[in-house]
């Protein structure tokens, strides 16, 4: 334990790389699946030691207010959706949709994917964070195809070349930083070490900042999945293992939302540069609405909630876009538990399509009657995630359309028509999937429920009660934020 | 002395920006091939030249990884990959060719009113260099939507990333771009094993919506 505290960034960054590559050898699918889960429970404790032990600021490391949030909500859904992987593996082998040496790659994968997103975050160079997130998107894309079904491989393509397109556009953003930072700050590394580039952006030529924050803000935008360049994320999502989805919307969005909030960051410090939020507002909205009316016509399970992933992404890049003390605060409280209402209805989704044999909406009726455990929390998902008090996305989304109201009137009728026409949606759908007489296999799903009950569980709460402490914490972050 | 050192960094530049436009009408596969080898080595020679007047001994590492990389192994993978599984040996474009030229012509123009402008205050090499680098990178992202096959589509990524390796080697004093180089080798080598090994469909678009939308179970 007190290893665990003394070297946490360490572990943070480095166990899940080892565990990777001793999964690699690893041939027994049920010990490696255990690994995985005592690795990803041992970088959680880490990293909440984190918010106890701050390590010293080096050139390479960088734990601040801000990245701490995440990374303590992307180790927690990483433990909890590692567990949960271990009962969806062993359903698949059965159904021999995977064989053992594909589980193999795709536990190795799995960690290499933590190790990565976790250096994305804790990376105090913005090269270093590219590299990083370039690493989570090639994991993600061999993961995502695992199946070798033509969809699969398919989808597998499209984010290869979009994910592909999009950081070579974040790349050519982070050289312009460099050179709009080298006159300041010299030469080499010290023009892409993000303290040092937050201490001297005020005296930054403005129009390469500029220029630099267009790209970036598409590069990474694309990993955010912000229309118009989503289109890599509904397919991603809907062929891919269901843990995997619900990484990618739990923690892989974050991770690149992270990035776009870091460089929001230094334009906002430098006098001269524009203000990113109106480019954010845009892009937010557009995906928003966008994305509300592409949840109409959905026939595929997981796609449908791959599209509103989408829509709460926009939501959340709108929020910060907006700023402001109150919107930034609704803003992380949104991402916090769109990341748990997400990967719990992933969770869910996943189990009742192995029980169902399929991934069909109009095939899967009356699921409370024939799953209780499952049918409801779906239920509970939905209902918390179209933004229905007690869930805590109501709260957030709440202080997104107040503050909106105040500092936008005319934005704020958008946000609340595309929210809108997403409950619409989301709701429909929800009710003939979960009501009416039961369809298809009722065969009992085994599997465990414990990673559900470990995220819906705050959400519910959050709606009703946030505690004081994390109340605070956030509002510390979002003045940060400015 | 100094007059000579940029006029030949200029001229390499302009020779990828040239090279990028060959690549756009090329109509056969190995033809294309071909010409981002040749593209390849433009970019070793610029990033070499890059080296030489920085004195920044690394980035000889990233021109020797273009040549090697770059211009040997990749195109040779390629050329076997077409032959073995019997990929059509014509480039098909979505666009025709004229429309593409001029397009790509209004994106150099564009790249070059933008940078200049933009960069007034940075030195004039590393300033011609990221207009260059932003023109290579335009058009290879007009080459990826104008082509309807896999093989042209990753040819248009990988000079897209020439451009980024330009960029990056003309920031004088940039750290990091040898890792960077070598992270985008590795992107390629992935790619061009997902094709062989996943026997990827040589063409991804169809005319046919329904069966676009079976495939993506989401016909009703």
């Amino acid at each position: 334990m007190t290893f665990l505290a003394d070297h946490n960034v360490q572990v943070v960054l480095f166990l899940p790389l080892a565990t990777a590559v001793a999964l690699a050898t690893i041939a027994s699918y049920r010990l490696s699946a255990r690994l995985n889960v005592a690795s990803a429970f041992l970088t959680f404790l880490a990293a909440l030691s984190l918010l106890a032990f701050r390590p010293n600021l080096g050139r390479y490391i960088l734990v601040d207010d801000l990245n701490i949030v995440f990374i303590v909500l992307n180790t927690f859904v990483a433990f909890t959706t590692s567990a949960y992987s271990a009962s969806y593996i062993a359903h698949e082998l059965g159904s021999h949709r995977l064989k053992r040496s594909h589980l193999r790659f795709y536990h190795a994968m799995y960690q290499l994917l933590l190790g990565a997103m976790n250096l994305a975050l804790i990376a105090n160079n913005i090269g270093l964070m590219w590299v990083a997130i370039e690493v989570a998107t090639l994991t993600t894309v061999v993961m995502v195809g695992i199946y070798r079904t033509p969809a699969a491989l398919e989808a597998a393509w499209k984010y290869f070349i979009l994910g592909s397109v999009g950081i070579a556009l974040a790349l050519f953003g982070t050289i312009l930083i460099y050179m709009a930072a080298r006159p300041v700050v010299g030469e080499g590394m010290r023009g892409m070490t993000w303290t040092v580039l937050i201490a001297d952006v005020a005296r930054f030529d403005p129009a390469l900042l500029n220029l630099a924050f267009v790209f970036l803000m598409l590069g990474y935008g694309t990993k955010v999945g912000l229309a118009p360049l989503h289109a890599w994320l509904p397919d991603a999502h809907a062929e891919g293992p269901t843990p995997i989805s619900a990484v990618l919307s739990g923690l892989l969005l974050n991770v690149a939302l992270y990035a776009v909030l870091r460089f929001k960051l230094l334009m906002a410090a430098n006098p001269g540069a524009i203000a990113p939020g109106p480019l954010m507002m845009t892009l937010g909205l557009l995906s928003l609405a966008f994305a509300a009316f592409m949840l109409y016509r959905r026939g595929d399970i997981k796609r449908l909630f791959a599209y509103s992933s989408i829509e709460h992404m926009g939501v959340i890049v709108f929020a910060f876009g907006m700023g402001g003390a109150l919107a930034n605060f609704a803003g992380l409280l949104h991402m916090a538990m769109h990341s748990l209402t997400k990967s719990a209805i992933f969770f869910a989704v996943g189990q009742v399509a192995q029980v169902k044999g399929t991934q069909q909406i109009a095939d899967i009726r009356g699921l409370t009657a024939s799953h209780p455990f499952l049918g409801w929390a779906l239920v509970l998902g939905v209902v918390a995630i179209v933004g229905m008090p007690p869930g805590g996305m109501f709260m957030s989304e709440f202080l997104i359309v107040t503050s909106a109201v105040a500092q936008a009137p005319a934005l704020a009728a958008v946000l609340v028509f595309g929210l809108a026409v997403a409950f619409a949606a989301l709701i429909l759908r929800l009710h003939g999937m979960a009501f009416g007489e039961p369809q298809g296999s009722t065969q009992p799903a085994n599997a465990s429920y414990l990673p559900m009950v470990l995220h819906l569980a705050p959400v519910l709460v959050a709606g009703v009660f946030l505690p004081p402490p994390l109340v605070a914490w956030f509002q510390h972050i979002a003045a940060l934020l400015h | 002395m100094d007059r000579l050192y940029f006029d030949i960094a200029h001229l390499l530049a302009g020779g990828l920006v040239l090279t990028s436009f060959m690549l756009l009408y090329q109509d056969r596969l190995y033809a294309l091939l071909n010409t981002y080898a040749l593209q390849a080595l433009v970019l070793a020679l610029a990033v070499g030249w890059q080296a030489h007047i920085q004195h920044a001994a690394h980035l000889y590492i990233t021109a020797a990884i273009a040549v090697i990389f770059k211009a040997l192994v990749i195109p040779f993978a390629l050329h076997r990959m077409v032959a073995q599984l019997g990929v059509h040996r014509e480039v098909e474009s979505v666009v025709s060719l004229v429309p593409t030229m001029l397009a790509g012509i209004a994106l150099v123009a564009l790249s070059m009113v933008v940078m200049l402008r933009v960069t007034e205050g940075a030195d004039p090499l590393a300033r011609e260099d990221l207009a260059f680098a932003l023109s290579v990178i335009l058009l290879g992202l007009l080459m990826m939507v104008t082509r309807s096959n896999a093989v042209s589509q990753v040819v248009g990524f990988m000079s897209l990333e020439n451009g980024l390796i330009l960029a990056a080697a003309a920031a004088k004093g940039m750290p990091l771009v040898v890792e960077i180089s070598v992270a985008f080798s590795v992107l390629i080598a992935l790619i061009v094993i997902g094709i062989f090994l996943f026997r990827i469909r040589e063409r991804f678009d169809t005319v046919d919506l329904q069966a676009l939308d079976d495939f993506r179970g989401e016909r009703r």
